[in-house]
């Protein structure tokens, strides 16, 4: 299973609809990366609505793969967490404070406007 | 409903298959969907465990409805290489996979009641209790 990376204008948008396990969790680092190399996109949104749950190892995907695409030049926005999935990740003890987030897909592609200032 | 329902963890898409067991069972006890979340990450944590360090291992999943109590009880047990020191397994942060290290001191946080029994070269039992508020 593979999730979808759209590009548009210089951006990728990654909605996350379906149950992700580990593999695809993977899969997807690696998917996401070589997209960014490949198109030379600045910005990605990653939309978290409809995700309903978020556990330790797939926390760690993401927050990893805000790291490496910000080591390749590009700024990762995630979008969308759920109230449930916020509250349990810091039950959890996970706080991804270094992550940029916004309540949605339209405020975080705000955001990354004004982060890369375009 | 069966009152009690278990899935067998031996691959990593079982991690998935339990947390959504979980998720449906506190759904039809009637947890709201924040609580339906903890649980479900709960399994998910304690699934990926047998997984990463046991390999295979089964999670249980028991109703609790008496006239004092309602709520799911969960039990993973495994006959993997068990844990050494398990004051140390549940600090946060400590980990031997190069995870976060949130696995156990997470799942306590997470549900109710928590209690750990491991021995080493037997396995490791973990059972975890949920309540209906």
């Amino acid at each position: 299973m593979r999730i979808p990376i759209l590009k548009l204008h210089n951006y990728l948008l990654i909605s996350i609809q379906t149950e992700i396990d580990d593999q695809t969790a993977i899969q997807f680092q690696e998917d996401l990366l070589d997209k960014i190399h490949k198109s030379g996109a600045s910005g990605v949104v990653i939309d978290l609505t409809s995700v309903d749950i978020i556990d330790s190892f797939i926390a760690k995907v993401l927050g990893d793969v805000v790291s490496m695409s910000d080591l390749m030049g590009a700024k990762v926005v995630l979008t969308g967490i759920q109230p449930a999935v916020a509250m349990t990740l810091i039950d959890l003890g996970i706080h991804l404070q270094n992550v940029p987030t916004a309540l949605d897909l339209e405020q975080g592609l705000l955001k990354l406007q004004q982060e890369l200032g375009v | 409903m069966e009152p009690q329902s278990c899935v067998n963890i031996h691959k990593e898409w079982d991690i998935v298959g339990a947390r959504q067991l979980g998720r449906e069972m506190a759904k039809k006890l009637g947890f709201g969907t924040v609580d339906q979340a903890r649980i479900a990450t709960a399994v998910s944590e304690l699934a990926r465990n047998i997984y990463l360090y046991a390999e295979k291992g089964q999670i249980c999943f028991e109703i609790i409805d008496n006239i004092e109590h309602r709520g799911l009880c969960m039990t993973a047990v495994d006959s993997g290489p068990g844990i050494s020191d398990i004051s140390q397994a549940m600090q946060d942060g400590y980990t031997t996979s190069g995870g976060l290290g949130a696995g156990l001191p997470g799942v306590k946080r997470l549900m109710d009641e928590f209690d750990i029994n491991s021995e080493i070269g037997e396995g490791t039992r973990i059972k975890a209790i949920k309540w209906v508020r």
